[in-house]
C-alpha cells in the first residue's frame, strides 16, 4: 500500500426512510477522537428531523409488523452477516473513542442473539389461558408501534445494538437518537442496515444532541414508547417522563448503567410489545 | 310490544350489617383518621345514606404507608411463597364463604344489579385471589428469572365499576409477588373494601400488609406522591392516567394504568344475529356500560343494519331496569348523581350533532340515579359520542361495507383497551383479531374476564397487564 495516498473520507449524515439525508437545519457539529482529535463533521439533527424520522417511522409500521416472525428473524440474521464483513471498520471507529475493540464482536453476537428470538419470542411470553369456561383464550404479544430511543453514549457500537436490536426484532420501528459525543459507529451501521433486507424506515437514526432532540420525540403523539437508556441527567429523563405522559408512551429507563456485556435476557423486548388476548367459544 | 309482568324478587340485605361509620384500615385495625373528617356514601337506587366513612389526609396516607413499608421488612417480604399462598388461599375461601353479603352490599353501594354482583364481581373475585395464590411459591418458573424478588410497598387506586373485583385484581398479585399495599377505593363505592379489611382480620393476614385509605381524589393523590411507594397501580380514567404518569416521572416508581375504552364491536354480515344481538346488549348494558372495555361503539355492516338494529330495539324493550337488589333487574342505577350528569350531558352533544336518538320505553324510580338504555344512531366518527368514553348505558351506532374500513373505523381511536367481532367465518376472525389494536378481543363473545386471562391497553387505554402470568410482571423486580 502506498503510504502517500490521499484517503476518501466519509461524510456522515442522518439515516430517515432508507435514504441519508443531511439535517434539514442544514448544521453539523464536530466529533473528535478520545485524543482530542478532529474526526469528522457529524449532522446535528433538528426537530423536523426527529418528525421526518417518526412518519419514516410510522410508515414502515405495518409492512415490519406485518412480516412473518420468520422473515424478521432472517432479515435481522443478514445484518450480522453484514456487520461481520465490516468488523475491522468498527473496530477502528470504536478505538477512534477510546473502546475496546472486543465490543464489536459483542455487538455482531449480541445481534444474532437478537435475531434468532424473532420466532420465539411470542411462545416464551404469550401462550393459552385456561379460563374456567368454554372458551379458547390465547395472548400474544404485539408490536408496541414507534419506539423512540436516546442510545447510550458509550460503548458506542455495543450500546447502540443493545437498545435498537430488541425494539425491532419483535416489529417495532424505531427513531434513534444516537451517541452524541461517538455517532460514528451509528452511522456506519445505517449503513449496513440501508444495505441489508431491512425495510426503510424500520430504523432511523438521527446524530446530533439529545438533549435538544429527545423533547420532541418524547412529545411526540404519534410515538408509542421511549427507551431513556441513553439520558445520563436526571432532570433531563424527568422532563422526557413527564413529555411522554401526554400520550401516555411506554418508558423505559433502566435504574443504572447495564452491565453491557451481561445476558441481556428478555426484559427489553418485552418492554415494547403489548398483550393481545382473544377469546372464543368453544361449541359445537 | 306487550312486556312480561314480573313480580319484585328482592334479595333481602339482611344479611348485610353495615356500621353507621367506619375508619381506616392501618396495621390490621380500623383506625380514624388524624383530622377526623368523614363522607357519606348512599345507595344510588335510592339515595339513602349507607354509612360514614373516614376521609384520609396526608398524615392518614403516610401511617398506612408506614404500616406497610414495616410490614413488608418485617414479615411479608421475608415470608416463604408457600406461606403467603395459604394466606391468599384463606382469603379465597373467607370470600367465598360471605359472597353473598358482598355480592348485597356491593349492590347496595354501587348500584349494579344483584345477579351480576352475584354471578360474576363476587366469584371473579374469590377465583382471583384462588388464582394468584397458587403463584406465590411458583415465582421463580414464570418466566422473570429464577429469583424474581417484591417491589416494596404499592400504592393502588381503584374505580367505583367493579368496586371489590378491582380490589382483587390489585391485591391480590401484589401479595403473591410478596409486596405489600396501601389500596384506595373509590369515594362512591368503599363499603366492600371495607369488609374485605375485616376479611383480613378473620384470615390472620399480618398487619400492615393490607391497609385501606378511603377517601377521594386528594387522597388518591397523597398515596400515588408518597415518597415511599414502590409502584403504583390504578385503574379508572385516561385523564387522570395521564396525570399519575407525569406526577411519577423522574420517580422511579413502577407503574401500571388501566385507563379508559372506546371498544368497537363489530358485527359482519354472516354474524349469528340473535347472539350478536345478546353480546350488543351484554358489551354496552352490562353493569350500566360502566366498564372501561364497554362495546361503546356499534359497528355494524350495511347489508344488515336495519335486521340488526330492529332485533337490538326489540331486545332493549325487554331489558329491565330498576332495583339493583331484585333478582330480574338487567339495568341498575347510575353510579353517582355526577355520572349521571356526564351521561346526560354526552347524550345531549350527541343529539345537538345530528345523531338520532332513541331509548328503551321504560319506566325510571322517582329517587336515586338512572339513565334509560339508549342507543344513537347516523353516528359519524367526527361526532364526540363516538370518540370520548360516556361510561354508561348509551352505544352509538356506526355503519362499515368491508372488513378494511370496519378495521380502520374500530382502531381510528387514541384507546385501545378491547374490541369485538362476529362472525361465523373462522378465517376472517382470526385476521381482525390481528389487526385490531386493543389489549382484549372478543369474537362471537363480549365481556368475559377470567383471572388466567391477561386484561389491559394499547395505546392511551394504558399500560400493564392484570390476570395470568403476565399480571405477575408489574410486581416483580428481575
Amino acid at each position: 500500500m502506498p503510504t502517500d495516498r490521499v484517503d476518501v473520507r466519509k461524510t456522515y449524515k442522518l439515516f430517515i426512510g432508507g435514504a441519508f439525508p443531511r439535517s434539514e437545519s442544514g448544521r453539523t457539529y464536530q466529533v473528535t477522537s478520545a485524543a482530542g482529535g478532529f474526526l469528522a463533521n457529524a449532522a446535528l439533527a433538528s426537530r423536523k428531523d426527529v418528525r421526518d424520522a417518526v412518519v419514516a417511522a410510522r410508515a414502515a409500521v405495518p409492512k415490519w409488523a406485518g412480516a412473518t416472525a420468520y422473515n424478521r428473524g432472517q432479515v435481522l440474521y443478514r445484518v450480522a452477516e453484514l456487520l461481520e464483513g465490516r468488523r475491522e471498520q468498527f473496530a477502528a471507529e470504536v478505538t477512534a473513542f477510546g473502546e475496546d475493540p472486543s465490543t464489536v464482536h459483542d455487538a455482531i453476537d449480541r445481534w444474532v442473539w437478537y435475531a434468532g428470538w424473532a420466532d420465539k419470542f411470542a411462545q416464551v411470553h404469550g401462550g393459552a389461558n385456561p379460563v374456567a369456561g368454554p372458551y379458547f383464550n390465547l395472548s400474544s404479544p404485539e408490536p408496541t408501534g414507534v419506539v423512540g430511543i436516546v442510545a447510550p453514549a458509550e460503548p458506542a457500537l455495543l450500546g447502540l445494538v443493545s437498545v435498537v436490536a430488541p425494539a425491532i426484532v419483535t416489529g417495532n420501528t424505531v427513531v434513534i437518537l444516537a451517541s452524541e459525543p461517538r455517532p460514528l459507529p451509528a452511522v456506519s451501521l445505517a449503513e449496513v442496515l440501508a444495505t441489508s433486507d431491512l425495510p426503510g424506515g424500520v430504523v432511523n437514526i438521527l446524530t446530533g444532541r439529545p438533549a435538544e432532540t429527545a423533547p420532541w420525540l418524547a412529545s411526540h403523539q404519534d410515538v408509542n414508547a421511549l427507551d431513556l437508556t441513553g439520558v445520563a441527567d436526571p432532570e433531563l429523563a424527568t422532563s422526557l417522563e413527564q413529555a411522554a405522559a401526554g400520550n401516555l408512551k411506554r418508558v423505559v429507563r433502566p435504574a443504572a448503567g447495564p452491565a453491557w456485556t451481561a445476558d441481556p435476557g428478555t426484559a427489553r423486548m418485552a418492554a415494547f410489545v403489548e398483550t393481545k388476548t382473544v377469546w372464543h367459544p368453544k361449541g359445537g | 310490544m306487550p312486556g312480561f309482568d314480573y313480580a319484585p324478587a328482592p334479595e333481602s340485605r339482611s344479611i348485610v350489617d353495615i356500621k353507621p361509620s367506619y375508619g381506616l384500615f392501618v396495621s390490621g385495625e380500623f383506625v380514624d383518621p388524624v383530622d377526623g373528617t368523614a363522607f357519606k356514601t348512599i345507595s344510588p337506587a335510592t339515595e339513602e345514606v349507607l354509612a360514614e366513612v373516614a376521609t384520609a389526609g396526608p398524615s392518614d396516607v403516610d401511617r398506612a404507608v408506614q404500616a406497610a413499608r414495616s410490614a413488608y421488612a418485617s414479615v411479608w417480604g421475608t415470608m416463604s411463597g408457600r406461606d403467603r399462598a395459604k394466606y391468599l388461599y384463606r382469603i379465597a375461601r373467607i370470600v367465598q364463604e360471605r359472597a353473598r353479603e358482598l355480592a348485597v352490599l356491593e349492590s347496595l353501594d354501587n348500584g349494579k344489579p344483584i345477579r351480576e354482583s352475584r354471578d360474576v364481581d363476587v366469584p371473579l373475585v374469590a377465583a382471583h385471589f384462588f388464582y394468584y395464590a397458587g403463584w406465590a411459591d411458583k415465582l421463580a418458573h414464570a418466566g422473570f428469572g429464577p429469583a424474581p424478588q417484591p417491589i416494596g410497598v404499592a400504592g393502588q387506586v381503584i374505580p367505583w365499576n367493579f368496586p371489590l373485583l378491582m380490589l382483587a385484581w390489585k391485591i391480590a398479585p401484589a401479595l403473591a409477588c410478596g409486596n405489600t399495599v396501601v389500596l384506595k377505593p373509590a369515594e362512591t363505592t368503599p363499603l366492600t373494601a371495607l369488609v374485605f379489611a375485616e376479611i383480613c382480620q378473620q384470615a390472620d393476614l399480618p398487619p400492615g400488609v393490607v391497609n385501606i385509605v378511603t377517601g377521594a381524589g386528594e387522597t388518591g393523590a397523597a398515596l400515588v406522591n408518597h415518597p415511599a411507594i414502590d409502584k403504583v397501580a390504578f385503574t379508572g380514567s385516561t385523564e387522570v392516567g395521564r396525570l399519575i404518569a407525569k406526577a411519577v416521572a423522574g420517580t422511579r416508581k413502577r407503574v401500571t394504568l388501566e385507563l379508559g375504552g372506546k371498544a368497537a364491536n363489530i358485527v359482519f354480515e354472516d354474524a349469528p344475529i340473535d347472539q350478536a344481538v345478546e353480546g350488543i346488549v351484554n358489551g354496552i348494558f352490562f353493569n350500566q356500560g360502566h366498564v372501561c372495555c364497554a362495546g361503546s361503539r356499534l359497528l355494524v355492516q350495511e347489508s344488515v343494519a336495519d335486521q340488526v338494529l330492529e332485533s337490538l330495539k326489540r331486545r332493549m324493550t325487554q331489558l329491565r331496569v330498576g332495583d339493583p337488589l331484585d333478582k330480574n333487574t338487567d339495568i341498575g342505577a347510575i353510579n353517582s348523581a355526577e355520572q349521571l350528569d356526564r351521561i346526560r350531558r354526552l347524550s345531549e352533544i350527541g343529539s345537538s350533532e345530528g345523531a338520532e336518538r332513541w331509548s328503551a320505553p321504560c319506566e325510571l324510580p322517582d329517587r336515586g340515579f338512572w339513565f334509560a338504555p339508549t342507543i344513537f344512531t347516523g353516528v359519524t366518527q367526527a361526532h364526540r359520542i363516538a370518540r370520548e368514553e360516556i361510561f354508561g348505558p348509551v352505544l352509538s351506532v356506526l355503519t362499515f361495507r368491508t372488513p378494511a374500513e370496519a378495521v380502520e373505523k374500530a382502531n381510528n381511536t387514541p384507546y385501545g383497551l378491547s374490541a369485538g367481532v362476529w362472525t361465523e367465518k373462522g378465517s376472517r376472525i382470526l385476521a381482525m383479531a390481528d389487526r385490531l389494536r386493543a389489549g382484549v378481543v372478543w369474537a362471537n363473545t363480549f365481556n368475559k374476564f377470567d383471572p388466567s386471562s391477561p386484561f389491559g391497553g394499547y395505546k392511551e387505554s394504558g399500560y400493564g397487564r392484570e390476570g395470568g402470568r403476565h399480571g405477575l410482571e408489574a410486581y416483580l423486580a428481575y
